[in-house]
């Protein structure tokens, strides 16, 4: 009992240590992104390995996503007789929930992942430590254009995602159901608030790139110099990031309403 | 004449006290006192795990000791923050044993990077001093290759020519023998030596090949079972005690035994 107790008391350190210290490699972030040169050449590139090469993966996943909801809301809708409110409940799942959640999901396991592995192994040939020695702050150089990338892309790509699934709504519910395809457009206008929905959503997407950004580079950061250390911590971005991202949505829905 | 690892010296450029570093359990460095003069090659040699690539790690105060004291080129570097010792390594270049090259520059972009960040050079005279070093190190119609594309030696030579491109003070060179042919070992020996001559940069090469140790060095720091034995190499070599006989001729066997096989091999 008292082994349970004491494994206990040490997880809790550890964590909270964990927290203090990427709390603190924030804050170096921060001071980073204020602190001259603008890194606007690396920012771009990030931004297109972040952003642009994952544009594939979420058209096809807002896609699929959208027609799933398209079928099962149909489907569930019509014994009710409600099969007109489609494009609302389509919309309004997709923009408030999965628009945001599921893009820093997919964000996490392709971006964020690739995100520690570059960084991991940055560490283990030593890179890091060779800027550092050519008076360079890796984290001014390296870190902090991917951080900012990623919270830069992630509600482009939120966006992306829920018009893609609005797409597959549409297309299932009118193209295949044979709903009208002014009712669900209609629908969908009068139940979705600009500013309640849609930019709360960004915000949400926001959030995410800020965690998973910032689990990414930490976990990359303070990898252990080893191929097992690399490993290690691309694995622990994904499962970390995406616990992370389920629970702030949580507490963002519960206390922020959106 | 061997003489205690601090007093074998001129004028101390870098200097250790009482320097003790551990990881975790394992205590690398006990106490460890030595000099480095000014201007001069001095090789610390020794086993492997003996220290030799932690102490020029604690120089550019990549890792820090718990404690000790640890001058570098006039500046007390215990106890600065990060953001200070980028001040000290200004006056530092470091060829790391990997090459520790950005592997997603290429090799011209590599060498450029210094300059970029820390100088107003125009991107001609960028381009002039790139290409003078490259040429200096025995490197040329690499620009545009990454450096995944280059052969060990080759990726050496443009770490060196990157350690050297803004004229440090002091040069740290972690293991640059390790893993290479002889005739790129002798191609590098030669040319950490030009450098030393011409710059007149003070070098810290860690090592454990014997031969190269012993013609390049001006003062051989040998590092056994954590105590440092300092000397000129032709002092060494001619030392009675049996702990540094021991370890040359180990290692001189080694490298026999080897070259050997290798024979060997191709017969």
């Amino acid at each position: 009992m008292s082994a349970l107790i004491q494994d206990l008391g040490f997880s809790v350190i550890r964590m909270i240590d964990h927290f203090g210290k990427i709390t603190v490699f924030a804050a170096q972030i921060g001071r980073a992104a204020l602190t001259p040169p603008a890194r606007v050449r690396l920012f771009v590139q990030e931004v297109f390995n972040l952003g642009v090469l994952s544009l594939v993966i979420i058209c096809v996943s807002g896609l699929a996503v959208g027609m799933v909801l398209g079928l099962q809301g149909y489907n569930t809708l019509v014994r009710f007789g409600a099969e007109q409110s489609l494009g609302a409940v389509v919309g309004l799942s997709l923009i408030r929930e999965l628009g945001p959640v599921l893009t820093a999901l997919l964000a996490t396991g392709r971006a964020g992942s690739a995100t520690a592995a570059e960084i991991g192994t940055m560490v283990v040939t030593e890179q890091l430590d060779g800027l550092r020695m050519m008076s360079t702050d890796p984290i001014h150089y390296v870190v902090m254009p991917k951080a900012l990338a990623m919270i830069f892309v992630m509600p482009m790509l939120s966006a992306l995602f829920i018009v893609c699934g609005l797409g597959g709504g549409y297309f299932v519910g009118v193209t295949l159901m044979g709903l009208d395809g002014g009712t669900y457009m209609s629908s969908l206008q009068s139940a979705v608030d600009f500013d309640d929905d849609v930019v709360s959503s960004l915000l949400k997407a926001l959030i995410f790139g800020l965690l998973v950004g910032l689990i990414a580079t930490y976990r990359g950061y303070t990898c252990k110099p080893t191929s097992a250390g690399v490993s290690s911590a691309t694995t622990s971005t994904v499962v970390i990031a995406s616990v992370a991202i389920l629970i702030f949505d949580y507490f963002i829905t519960a206390l922020w309403g959106v | 004449m061997l003489a205690a690892a601090e007093a074998a010296t001129d004028e101390a450029h870098v200097r250790l006290r009482d320097v003790c570093m551990a990881f975790e359990d394992r205590e690398v460095l006990r106490r460890l006192s030595c000099a480095f003069p000014r201007g001069k090659i001095s090789v610390i040699l020794g086993g492997s795990g003996s220290g030799k690539t932690t102490i020029l790690r604690v120089i550019g105060g990549l890792v820090h000791p718990q404690s000790g004291a640890i001058t570098v080129a006039g500046h007390e570097i215990q106890g600065l923050s990060e953001t200070e010792m980028y001040t000290v390594r200004q006056k530092l270049g470091m060829m790391f044993q990997g090459g520790a090259l950005l592997d997603s520059l290429t090799i011209f972009d590599n060498l450029a990077f210094p300059l970029r960040e820390h100088t107003r050079l125009r991107e001609a005279e960028i381009a002039d001093e790139v290409h003078r070093q490259l040429a200096a190190v025995g490197l040329t119609d690499v620009d545009e290759l990454l450096p995944g594309q280059l052969s060990g030696g080759m990726i050496k030579r443009a770490a060196l020519a990157r350690a050297i491109i803004r004229k440090p003070e002091i040069l740290l060179v972690d293991e640059p023998f390790s893993g290479l042919d002889p005739v790129s070992v002798k191609r590098i020996e030669a040319l950490l030596r030009r450098i030393n001559r011409e710059l007149q940069i003070t070098m810290l090469v860690s090592s454990h090949h014997i031969p190269s140790t012993m013609r390049m060095a001006d003062q051989v720091l040998l590092l056994l079972d954590g105590v440092p034995i300092a000397g000129r190499p032709h002092d060494l070599q001619k030392s009675p005690d049996p702990r540094v006989a021991g370890f040359l001729s180990e290692e001189a066997d080694d490298s026999f035994d080897a070259a050997e096989l290798v024979g060997r091999r191709s017969e």
